[in-house]
């Protein structure tokens, strides 16, 4: 069986500004590929060129066995989008949004009209059907936008940051389709600012910066590299915080790290709550003081310092060190 | 084949338009209003300054108005084309499988049927104010029409602008600067003879000049026994009309299709 995504070696530039540096894609058949990174990493643009969009410099892609650069309109037969903003009509209902969709992927007016409906019933929208796009909540139309993108059954789905703005609910909604989609055999492209959101429906994740691929495996292997959960210690007084070190170096799975400025020591830690009670009963013994203690979970902050050094903030100066290691 | 199903997709985004003007009847209210207001302002206010040899002024004034506002039409092709821009609508288009002009038919063709409304309207307006077609039915349509093609290949134009723009209110700025001199240096609203010298150069080989004359020819508004126009456009304004039409056609569509293929969204 092919790859349902392969990319290689992809170049855009714009003007001086490198949007993707080389960048190499693979999504086998069936799975779900997350490419995580941060604003400006080159997320869109890589999903742009893949899905015919846009044209890269150099490099070549394939997907669904289709020459992107060759074949365009052989791709876009076999694909479907789902944007980071809403590709809705605001002033068409959800019903008319669906059917001119299906009638422009050529399905005829009777198949386009059963497949908005079966749709919309599919996605929780059909009480909304015939309300105009405008009156739905920012989740109703995500739904809806990804619900366009499965007019017409494509065989490889690309989802661009699919729930960055979203609320809790509207996002935990937003897994379940996807996961429902993935157990029907469709192949995902999936890009994502969230390390929780690659963990939860990605089987494996690219991490992706400055336009090329930085790391690449399964979640538990990301998180791995960068040591797991970690505990974070603010003490009241920055005199204590080496001796904190001192004490609690022993529960850290690797060095920690300490922050002046902040009175914040962070330790990566294999049993986070019983680290947690350990790390506690120690400071207590002396006793430090302690403004805050806290277990936290990776996030792509912390995959982004532990690979590249720098933060994910992309108005951050990369040149600048983070904070006192 | 190809082009069958161009047609077909620009008919499915011509729908997608219309029911966005069903949906927001501002929109035509206020492109209709506009040249209602024009008619009555004009024919009361300026009715009486303007002397037109040999006719009066209401029967010289609508067909010019007509020619106005069938070009300010346009302007909802280039700003809607911004507006799908600006809200991600045209990256869902571009990722179908479905002709690259043909968001771009569907747009201009849309314009049509608005400019089909306003001319109604407009034309009952006129009535009002005592404005007749007094040829035949077959030359009062024929009128209409080319006031219409004339504007349909402006609306290619609006595309490659509205293509081009960061906004619709640029769009529609950038139409307000450049639509108004090219609708009033022109035989629109006073008689050719009353404008400057150097003006009136630039007004003779204007091409809304010529429509409007060619209005006026069909609806049969020229005055009895006036002198033949001077310069071979103005002498024959339906073949210099038609000329005019053709060309834009021939520039705007593939730069217009060439630019949507490279629209970015945001």
């Amino acid at each position: 069986m092919t790859d349902a995504v392969i990319a290689q070696g992809l170049v855009k530039r714009y003007g001086d500004v490198v949007a993707l540096a080389g960048l190499d894609l693979r999504v086998p058949q069936g799975t779900v590929l997350g490419v995580l990174g941060p604003n400006g990493a080159g997320k869109t643009t890589a999903v742009r060129i893949l899905t015919t969009l846009l044209r890269p410099d150099s490099g070549s892609a394939q997907v669904a066995g289709v020459d992107v650069l060759a074949d365009p309109a052989k791709v876009r037969a076999r694909i479907g989008l789902s944007g980071q903003y809403a590709a809705v009509d605001e002033h068409l209902t959800g019903f008319e949004n669906l059917d001119m969709v299906g009638r422009l992927y050529h399905l005829g007016a009777k198949r386009s009209r059963t497949r908005a409906r079966d749709l919309l019933g599919r996605f929780d929208l059909d009480g909304a059907a015939n309300r105009p796009v405008k009156t739905y909540s920012g989740g109703m139309r995500r739904r809806l936008d990804l619900a366009g993108a499965l007019v017409a059954d494509p065989a490889v789905l690309f989802l661009d940051e699919p729930t960055t703005g979203l609320d809790p609910r509207s996002r935990s909604d937003m897994w379940q389709i996807i996961t429902d989609l993935v157990a029907g055999g469709t192949s995902v492209l999936l890009t994502t600012q969230y390390m929780e959101e690659a963990d939860r429906l990605a089987d494996s994740i690219v991490v992706i910066d400055h336009g090329r691929v930085i790391a690449q495996g399964s979640a538990d292997q990301l998180k791995e590299l960068i040591g797991g959960e970690r505990i974070e210690v603010v003490v009241k007084n920055a005199a204590h915080l080496q001796q904190a070190r001192h004490l609690l170096v022993g529960l850290a799975g690797a060095e920690p790290t300490v922050d002046e400025h902040t009175r914040r020591l962070s330790l990566p830690v294999r049993d986070g709550s019983a680290s947690l009670v350990e790390a506690l009963r120690r400071l207590d013994a002396v006793p430090i003081a302690v403004s805050d203690i806290s277990l936290r979970r990776p996030t792509l902050d912390d995959v982004f310092l532990a690979l590249t050094g720098h933060n994910t903030d992309p108005a951050g100066e990369p040149g600048l060190a983070p904070a006192v290691r | 084949m190809n082009v069958l199903w161009a047609l077909h997709d620009g008919l499915v985004v011509a729908r997608r338009n219309l029911i966005k003007v069903k949906r927001v009847p501002d929109l035509l209210v206020f492109t209709t209003l506009q040249p209602v207001m024009f008619v009555v302002l004009f024919a009361y206010v300026f009715g009486g300054a303007i002397a037109v040899k040999g006719s009066n002024y209401r029967e010289f004034l609508i067909a010019g108005i007509f020619a106005q506002t069938v070009l300010f039409g346009t302007t909802i092709t280039g700003a809607g084309l911004a507006d799908d821009i600006q809200k991600g609508i045209i990256d869902r288009f571009r990722s179908l499988p479905m002709a690259r002009s043909a968001v771009l038919i569907g747009r201009t063709l849309s314009d049509v049927a608005n400019n089909l409304i306003v001319i109604v309207v407009m034309s009952l307006t006129g009535l009002a104010v005592g404005w007749r077609i007094r040829t035949g039915v077959l030359d009062g349509l024929a009128g209409f029409a080319l006031l219409l093609v004339f504007a349909y290949a402006f609306s290619w134009v609006m595309a490659y602008v509205g293509l081009l723009a960061p906004s619709p209110e640029v769009v529609n700025n950038a139409a307000f600067v450049v639509l108004f001199p090219l609708t009033f240096v022109a035989n629109t609203f006073v008689p050719l003879e009353a404008l400057p010298g150097p003006l009136q150069a630039v007004a003779r080989w204007n091409p809304v000049s010529a429509v409007t004359e060619a209005a006026r020819q069909l609806f049969g508004n020229l005055a009895p026994g006036a002198p033949a126009p001077r310069g071979w456009a103005l002498q024959h304004p339906v073949v210099y009309t038609l000329l005019w039409a053709l060309g834009l056609l021939v520039l705007f569509v593939p730069l217009a299709t060439r630019q949507y293929g490279r629209a970015v969204s945001r």
